[in-house]
């Protein structure tokens, strides 16, 4: 084991955590708010929004990651040559930077795991609760909001942990595209020294530190809220 | 196709030949389905020798398989996994210098298939374990009532019956694995995601390939999901309550 390249490289890792970070926060911010409308369409929507919203799930559950990063980031940009007029109009997005690719992969995903959760809380909500609020005369935007969303999320919180956690340990597939997060950095570290456990290492236990954050955050979280814990 | 009129036809892109990329695919995706086939065996493998092994003892070998199953599952899989095939094939040389055959190449896909095995043990170890604690106890006490061996025991009666607690954890990691084989891809064996890659960067057709591997992955999916359906009707046969099918 040697670490003396630990010091040179340790304000980038510093910056790859940061980035990590952000897409960690991000996607699952942004997840989960488009995994909401996702959930709904399937209970509550027409034939077409349910059928839709499931297979979309369903292909985000059903596929890697890391394939539908690269379609996103590859696959699109591909595209760009062929429509006339692309190349002139689209050029921003063709020079964004991967991490917004990432992010935007990152978030899709999330939402397609979280809206199945979703689903089966916003089901297990007793239906008596949703007519007694509609016959106190709540909209059914106010009865989502007052109260199917506010039941239904207190159902996933201890879930949400767990999902939390995967999505962090999907976030160093960033580093396949190319984006300077935690891992990007390992992995320029592990081309310009030639060492390749170290900075495995470095990065595994971060990662481990990470959860273990993430772990008590969510903790200290569902203890704030007021449930029955006898069986 | 006004769009890819510039370029190769869709239908060259996807046959089989030096054309196209068809039978690149098409062996991708058998190399796919064989690491996870075999990797997914030897996480069973592992899964029940490490539950079996927590649930019978409280000493240092509980403390051990509890560090594997916790480290393993809190570590990202693309970064366990290059730790371990770089580990494993580091210490396999070594062994063979060792013993004086000298460097030996490790076969790309037994690498696969133990890295990924011993990364899906981590995770069938839990799903046994809990599987098998929810085994009723009267029944286990039966058994030994009746003088069955501890072994006959298992075999008889614990495993059948802890099979149908187990299925949807189960096919759950059945599916999680046929997507972590894409990671094995970053370690340069060449299963469906590394193929399409290099299809891709020849071709500089990413949309197409692309799509069509995931295609191919969700192809994999759906029918796991209703092979595992029909699994656990069949497993419950017999048991009280409605059926739960996914």
């Amino acid at each position: 084991m040697r670490w003396e390249w630990l010091p040179d490289y340790l304000p980038a890792l510093a910056e790859g955590l940061l980035i990590t970070l952000e897409v960690l926060v991000v996607s699952v911010v942004a997840g989960f708010a488009l995994a909401i409308p996702l959930a709904l369409a399937q209970v509550k929507g027409g034939y077409l929004a349910r059928k839709l919203a499931g297979a979309y799930c369903s292909y985000i559950r059903g596929t890697p990651l890391l394939m539908q990063l690269y379609l996103l980031y590859y696959g699109i940009g591909s595209l760009f040559p062929l429509i006339p007029g692309a190349r002139e109009n689209l050029m921003w997005l063709i020079r964004l930077d991967a991490i917004y690719y990432v992010i935007l992969a990152f978030t899709l995903s999330f939402a397609g795991y979280e809206a199945e959760i979703m689903r089966g809380a916003f089901l297990s909500v007793p239906g008596g609760e949703l007519e007694a609020a509609e016959a106190m005369g709540m909209s059914p935007g106010l009865v989502l909001r007052r109260i199917w969303f506010p039941s239904a999320f207190l159902k996933v919180l201890p879930t949400l942990t767990g999902e939390v956690i995967g999505q962090l340990k999907s976030t160093p597939l960033a580093f396949t595209v190319p984006v300077q997060d935690l891992m990007g950095v390992a992995h320029k570290v592990m081309q310009d020294t030639y060492r390749i456990y170290e900075p495995l290492l470095f990065v595994a236990l971060v990662y481990l530190a990470l959860t273990y954050v993430i772990v008590q955050a969510f903790g200290r979280l569902e203890r704030l809220v007021p449930q029955r814990r006898s069986v | 196709m006004h769009l890819f009129a510039a370029a190769v036809p869709l239908w060259t892109l996807l046959s089989w030949g030096d054309q196209g990329y068809g039978d690149e695919l098409f062996w991708g995706a058998c190399h796919t389905l064989e690491i996870s086939i075999f990797g997914y065996a030897l996480g069973l493998g592992l899964g029940l020798l490490g539950a079996v092994g927590k649930l019978s003892s409280a000493g240092l070998l509980a403390k051990g398989l509890n560090g594997y199953t916790t480290l393993f599952r809190a570590l990202p899989e693309a970064i366990l996994i290059m730790l371990l095939y770089y580990a494993g094939t580091d210490a396999l040389n070594g062994l063979f210098a060792l013993v004086g055959i000298g460097a030996l190449q490790v076969s790309g896909m037994v690498a696969a298939i133990v890295v990924l095995g011993a990364v899906q043990g981590a995770y069938s170890t839990e799903v046994l374990r809990a599987a098998i604690m929810a085994v009723p106890k009267g029944q286990i006490e039966a058994a030994e009532a009746l003088g069955m061996t501890r072994f006959l025991r298992f075999r008889r009666i614990t495993l059948p019956a802890m099979l149908p607690n187990a299925l949807p954890g189960l096919a759950n990691l059945w599916l999680n694995i046929t997507k972590d084989s894409a990671l094995v891809s970053l370690v340069g064996f060449t299963e469906l995601a590394l193929a399409t890659q290099q299809a891709a960067g020849v071709s500089k057709r990413y949309f197409v390939l692309y799509v069509t591997a995931q295609a191919i992955y969700l192809a994999i999916s759906q029918t796991s999901i209703a092979g595992f359906g029909w699994a656990e009707r069949r497993l419950r046969r017999g048991q009280r309550g409605p059926v739960a099918v996914p």
